[in-house]
């Protein structure tokens, strides 16, 4: 087998490999839905598999495991504007439940 | 040859500002979905069953290995798997779309429509068809992007760089499918 059969072969060994645990972190997230537990410990479980699932996407998928100047690029952008969006959530509980301490 | 100005040649490094643009869409429309379902007391949880949203869970994840296969192939040369790869892709993008639409007439016909919901706040088919919507549009065009750049590449006009780049946006499109399915799926069942 030359170098790039075996370079060739171990990448699409790779490559599957990657797919079966997205495949199986997938079924996960159908598992947690089955569980007997609150919204929000489902809602931080099944958030916590895809973020792990979208990890591996990225960085064996797309490649951005080789290429860390776009990897930092991709993740400080997109870690800032995700927790941005954060500054609402207190709003939406207040819909709900209310101003905290309030009489 | 000259080499590329940055450690990416122009042309990719275009798609990821566009994937960048557009997670920064999806994050916006999903916490649009979070907050509306969070601040919403009567949120319905109208889906009894996961098999329809398994089978297109598989379909996507598979159509990721698929274009893997192919833009190997054409990295390696082998232009015919290359492009019967990129064509088996955009068939499981199809696939993946006739599911998503049988699911959307299912709920229509159930009288879920984007201002009308039987089991409570209209808000959830105005969030449901909105989020689904905008991923299924992404799905669209990237079958069309699968095929075109399939067809170019198959007819020398494009090469296999052009392929990996329609490959990240097919990737991009599966990995938003993956909070996809939890939030708007998932977290609804019918317990």
């Amino acid at each position: 087998m030359t170098t790039a059969e075996a370079h060739k072969n171990g990448g699409m060994t790779k490559d599957l490999i990657v797919y079966v645990c997205i495949l199986a972190l997938a079924g996960l997230q159908f598992l947690i839905a089955y569980q007997d537990i609150s919204a929000s410990q489902m809602f931080v479980r099944m958030m916590s598999v895809a973020v792990i699932e979208a990890a591996l996407a990225l960085l064996f998928f797309m490649h951005l495991a080789e290429n860390r100047g776009l990897l930092w690029f991709f993740v400080i952008f997109t870690v800032f504007v995700l927790l941005a969006m954060q500054y609402g959530w207190t709003d939406s509980f207040r819909l709900t439940d209310g101003v905290p301490w309030a009489k | 040859m000259t080499a590329p100005t940055f450690s990416v040649p122009a042309k990719k490094m275009a798609m990821w500002l566009f994937i960048i643009a557009d997670t920064a869409t999806f994050a916006g429309c999903l916490f649009a979905y979070g907050f509306t379902r969070n601040a919403t007391p009567n949120w319905p949880r109208p889906f009894h069953s996961i098999t329809n949203v398994a089978v297109m869970t598989l379909v996507l994840l598979t159509s990721s290995l698929t274009m893997l296969i192919g833009v190997r192939s054409a990295q390696n040369g082998d232009k015919a798997k290359a492009f019967r790869w990129t064509m088996i892709t955009a068939a499981c993008g199809i696939m993946f779309a006739a599911l998503h639409i049988r699911e959307w007439m299912g709920l229509i016909g159930e009288g879920v429509t984007l201002f009308h919901n039987p089991w409570g706040t209209p808000l959830f088919g105005s969030m449901f068809f909105s989020v689904t919507g905008l991923h299924l549009t992404h799905v669209t065009g990237g079958v069309v992007a699968l095929i075109a750049v399939g067809l170019r590449y198959q007819g020398g006009r494009y090469n296999a760089d052009d392929l990996e780049i329609t490959g990240l946006y097919w990737h991009f499109v599966d990995l938003v499918w993956m909070f996809v399915v939890p939030l708007v799926y998932l977290l609804n069942l019918a317990h």
